[in-house]
């Protein structure tokens, strides 16, 4: 698509663009290329000398049982953040769909999580979990449960995947409920005049027109997964205990700044870059595709 | 609705209130613990109804920070991410309308170059470059700066796809006529463009507000002082001890402080924070 009309001038549009380009270049590429180059290297304890090593780097990460470790937790910790955040929000968004009176309300009470810090949302389920004074451990005490995620590897998963769920509702429901408000009523009338009851017309009809939403929203939550709960990590179990909770955007972080392992950290920010494009490839793929459901 | 089900009513109701109450559950126990007495949250256990010291607590924290740990005053910390939160939206908004203005209305050669080195960044974020990025701010010398805290997240691909896809609806009859009048290039974006942008920009703000007051590896990394730590970092620097030595009744009213603005932000803007949220990740 393109405008008939433009303006014309040889030096304007170049003006307009540079303080983005600026600091697209200094902010994004400028460090994105030092990545890879500092990933093909490694460096002494005091960062003075480095040396080329081509891949070795790589070659070490998939080695260590510690990254390949990361890999799976991170993969069991997004697969668990989409699909338990995706059903609950499907949940409360076909109620609101469905009542007359009140729908507005619950939106608002339901989507202010959205504006919650990552990392706020950490300390409060941190506390309400915290192994001695925690309210919810205090309940869960008199049902026989011991509760301790500073030392036990499932809990802590547990909670930082509650943590991240909890702030992610809002999101998903919203898109929830557009999908559902943009279904014809008339196709579910038609449905329950045939005679299709609720669940029935849920499965056949409102199941596969949310499907293209559903799976927008799979992709945004794995993404979100992956990155933006750094802050809810951090702030709770800081990717222990052990291994147990250091998702990859945790180790690279642990690495490169707490351990100061330049050459390892930057060889999974490169792989964790490839990860993001690939993610970001099949969002985009999908949408062209999406028009012609 | 298709049938009138009164059973089927109360259970969308129940179920509704259940949601609710259980994303509610984590606020209300933090406003409580904010009002309580340290002695009263670590006596197991802590009562669920609010206490008497919500203004000791509160002016504590406002004026002089933490008791044992930190002593910087959150007061400070909620003017560094009001600071942060609106040079990014700002910022974002302001440099993102400009380049999508010079895409959509100018020809000129490294047009497309432009537009998609600026789409890249979409897959470039903080965290997978997190210590060059740290090495360029501190070449420049904007560690522990509102300069540093705000100028590397402004750069923003999906503000500027946004002002793109819209600047595309805008009628090129508006432009002839703006050209005919002998309006020149910075008029029309003046008195055209800008006034056409109000709604796409009043979406963005709600959104990008809430992007930069929840900033927190990028923070973390380039604020060593505590006179620029934001508001979330704060928190997390309040967490030091262990379970019980926390000061848990300071650290969950700051956290009170610190969802506020946000959280009134979309709750009041409502209209404009689904619209934003639902057109940036188109």
């Amino acid at each position: 698509m393109e405008k008939r009309v433009v303006f014309k001038s040889a030096w304007l549009p170049y003006v307009l663009l540079l303080p983005q380009i600026t600091i697209t270049v200094l902010f994004f590429f400028w460090p994105a290329a030092q990545a890879v180059y500092y990933s093909f290297q490694i460096q002494d304890a005091f960062g003075i000398t480095s040396q080329f090593v081509w891949f070795r780097n790589y070659v070490d990460l998939f080695k260590d049982s510690h990254y390949l470790s990361s890999f799976r937790v991170t993969a069991f910790f997004s697969v668990m953040v989409a699909t338990s955040g995706i059903l609950i929000s499907l949940l409360l968004a076909t109620m609101a769909d469905s009542i007359v009176r009140g729908a507005l309300a619950y939106k608002t009470f339901l989507i202010w999580p959205y504006a919650v810090a990552p990392a706020v949302a950490g300390v409060l389920w941190a506390f309400i979990f915290a192994p001695s004074i925690g309210i919810v451990t205090y309940f869960l005490k008199q049902l026989g449960v011991d509760w301790n995620w500073i030392i036990n590897s499932e809990q802590a998963m547990l909670l930082v995947v509650v943590a991240s769920v909890w702030k992610q509702i809002s999101y998903n429901f919203l898109f929830f409920l557009a999908g559902l408000q943009s279904i014809p009523k008339s196709l579910l009338e038609a449905a329950a005049i045939d005679g299709a009851g609720p669940f029935r017309r849920f499965w056949t009809i409102v199941f596969p027109l949310l499907s293209p939403t559903t799976f927008f929203l799979l992709v945004m939550n794995i993404i979100y997964s992956f990155f933006d709960t750094f802050g809810v990590i951090d702030a709770t179990t800081e990717g222990g205990p052990g291994d147990a909770t250091k998702i990859l955007v945790y180790k690279v972080y642990y690495d490169g700044v707490k351990a100061a392992d330049l050459g390892g950290s930057s060889a999974q920010s490169v792989i964790l870059m490839i990860i993001v494009v690939s993610l970001t490839v099949i969002q985009f793929r999908y949408i062209e595709r999406r028009v012609q459901y | 609705m298709v049938e009138n089900r009164p059973v089927r009513d109360f259970l969308a109701h129940a179920v509704l209130i259940g949601g609710v109450a259980l994303v509610a559950f984590p606020l209300w126990v933090t406003f409580v613990a904010s009002t309580l007495t340290f002695d009263q949250i670590v006596s197991v256990p802590m009562p669920l109804w609010p206490g008497d010291q919500f203004l000791h607590n509160y002016t504590q924290v406002l004026t002089a920070g933490s008791e044992k740990g930190s002593s910087a005053p959150v007061s400070t910390m909620l003017l560094n991410s009001l600071i942060m939160a609106l040079s990014i939206a700002l910022g974002k908004i302001a440099i993102s309308i400009l380049s999508a203005f010079a895409i959509v209305y100018f020809r000129f050669p490294g047009r497309s170059f432009f537009f998609w080195s600026v789409f890249v960044t979409l897959m470039l974020p903080v965290e997978v470059r997190i210590i060059p990025t740290f090495k360029v701010a501190a070449d420049l010398g904007i560690l522990n700066s509102h300069v540093g805290l705000a100028l590397p997240l402004i750069a923003s691909a999906t503000a500027t796809f946004l002002f793109r896809q819209f600047f595309m609806t805008i009628p090129d009859e508006l432009a002839e006529a703006a050209r005919i009048d002998g309006a020149g290039p910075a008029r029309f974006f003046i008195d055209v463009v800008l006034p056409l942008s109000k709604t796409h920009m009043a979406a963005l703000f709600v959104i990008l507000f809430i992007y930069g007051w929840n900033q927190y590896l990028w923070p973390l990394l380039i604020t060593t002082s505590e006179s620029m730590y934001t508001v979330v970092i704060g928190i997390k620097r309040m967490i030091a001890g262990g379970d019980a030595s926390n000061e848990w009744h300071l650290i969950m009213a700051t956290a009170m402080l610190a969802m506020l603005p946000p959280a009134l932000v979309v709750m009041l803007m409502q209209k404009w924070f689904v619209k934003g949220l639902v057109e940036t990740e188109k």
